[in-house]
């Protein structure tokens, strides 16, 4: 009974880490986008700089009526923004926090998130095809062009780490890591983060939601709830893509010091700062057009990928 | 009897009578994965069919799973619903795939492709089920499918036939890239 308990109370944690985390991502990004732009940003609710402010925005979004257009295909249409938040929830699980502190252990754990991850971008499909809407159908394809062209860097890069550790968990990845491998492996580091950003459709990468161009792409014909679940997963996204980024490439749990009980500190932290970067990047770039998008995938991201296998295959060889 | 010594003896003599949980668990996501296909290639909305073959490659990822063949389940998913479908879903919304039944999408090819779906059917099931009759997978004890040990075996005992594949995959790469490259009217090599 207690391996039950333990693991409902492991899971239970992962499903809080998943309702919190993005909300103080989202509540991060209103403030620090804000005061890099001159301004303040949310101010009054909850009182103390604006901190209810996403919790307000949650409950705006409920009282909200769930429209769905006449012309639309209604199952599909509902069913899309669960097919693009659940995804994320099944990566939580399996990013590993601190020594023995990780929802479950998955054997294959890079191929896990990576798998589970792409599997999200099928919700924004959905929404796009289902919305009988010309934006929605365009924000779709783009969002479809943009996924076919960035899973495959993102995979190479993740698979350098997994050569370089000799294992493909991510509990496996960061028992075999040394400092020495962040330089090491720091251009796979690169395209690994560039193209988790466009799997996500982060700024600069914004293109199928363009709200200049096509509204807000597949997610034009949403309202209240269903709108809210997408926007929710956009932020999710981020803590996943930061989450992985830091279990792989930064050596998650480790740290100059602390690393028996402050593992979960250090983790945190480097998720924070990736998390930091990701909302700096979006106030600081103009978004890619889509013919720049493509070629920065397939004539820089891929060949930087190969080469870091490359790297990593010969300095492995050199040093074994 | 108990339960422990009734397990006992079923570990020690499997059969087809006294399922386990898990058996249970194979055959009935087994049915679902079936029924999703069937759905797939008989409804008339042609997303509807993409999006129930996700449902039918998903159940085949489970599958694997229940088989303790974490890794292959894991790319089934990376590979077919991670890629294939996006692929697929992405050429269809560029037809203009419309919202609810297309009439036009019924073949006359229909009875030709159920003889041939299920002569294909038969001869599978009739090859595996007799090739693995007596074998039988110990699920209790330690993974047999794990990164590790289809990593050994792929590369041990099937690298040529795993060579050769990636030799043909490339073949196909080439061969895509040619005829994608078509010179516009009037120009010379």
């Amino acid at each position: 009974m207690n391996d039950a308990l333990d693991v409902a109370v492991r899971l239970l944690l992962v499903f809080v880490a998943f309702l919190v985390l993005p909300l103080v991502v989202g509540q991060t990004e209103h403030k620090v986008m804000a005061h890099m732009q001159g301004r303040l940003g949310p101010m009054y609710a909850g009182g103390f700089h604006g901190w209810a402010q996403l919790v307000a925005d949650g409950v705006k979004f409920a009282q909200k009526e769930d429209v769905v257009p006449k012309d639309a295909d209604r199952r599909v249409f509902q069913l899309a923004p669960a097919v693009a938040l659940l995804p994320y929830l099944l990566v939580l699980v399996a990013i590993p926090v601190a020594p023995g502190s990780v929802g479950a252990v998955v054997d294959a754990g890079i191929f896990f998130a990576l798998a589970v991850m792409g599997v999200g971008v099928l919700g924004s499909l959905m929404a796009g095809w289902a919305s009988a809407n010309k934006f929605s159908l365009l924000g779709g394809l783009r969002t479809a062009a943009q996924l076919l062209a960035y899973e495959l860097p993102m995979l190479l890069a993740a698979a350098s780490v997994a050569m370089a550790a000799g294992t493909v968990s991510l509990t496996g990845v960061l028992d075999a890591f040394e400092w020495w491998w962040v330089p090491w492996q720091i251009v796979g580091a690169l395209v690994f983060f560039v193209a988790g950003l466009a799997e996500l459709q982060r700024p600069p990468f914004d293109m199928p939601v363009a709200d200049s161009e096509i509204i807000f792409g597949a997610y034009t014909e949403y309202t209240g709830l269903r709108f809210a679940l997408f926007l929710l997963a956009e932020y999710a996204g981020i803590v996943v893509l930061c989450g992985l980024t830091t279990v792989l490439f930064l050596g998650g749990w480790h740290g100059p010091w602390g690393a028996d009980g402050l593992g979960w500190v250090w983790t945190l932290l480097k998720t924070a700062a990736l998390a930091f970067v990701v909302i700096w990047l979006r106030v600081s770039y103009p978004r890619l057009r889509e013919d720049q998008l493509q070629k920065l995938a397939w004539t820089t991201l891929v060949p930087l990928a190969l080469a870091q296998i490359a790297l990593t295959g010969i300095v492995k060889v050199a040093i074994s | 009897m108990n339960l422990a010594a009734q397990a006992a003896q079923t570990a020690q003599s499997p059969g087809f009578l006294s399922p386990s949980g898990v058996e249970v668990a194979f055959l009935l996501v087994g049915l679902v994965t079936l029924g999703a296909a069937v759905v797939s290639v008989t409804t008339k909305q042609l997303v509807h069919a993409a999006l129930w073959l996700v449902v039918a490659l998903g159940g085949l990822a489970v599958e694997y799973l229940l088989l303790t063949a974490e890794f292959i389940a894991w790319v089934q998913v990376l590979i077919y619903v991670g890629s294939v479908v996006v692929l697929l879903l992405f050429g269809l919304m560029l037809t203009k795939a419309p919202i609810g039944r297309s009439p036009d999408a019924d073949s006359a090819n229909r009875p030709v492709a159920l003889a041939v779906a299920t002569a294909a059917a038969a001869a599978l099931v009739w090859v595996v089920a007799d090739a693995f009759r007596t074998t039988w997978i110990e699920l209790d004890g330690p993974a047999r499918g794990t990164t590790g040990v289809t990593g050994e075996i792929l590369f041990r005992h099937w690298v040529l036939p795993f060579e050769a594949l990636s030799v043909l995959l490339l073949a196909a790469l080439v061969g895509a890239i040619v005829l994608s490259r078509k010179k516009p009217e009037g120009e010379r090599d």
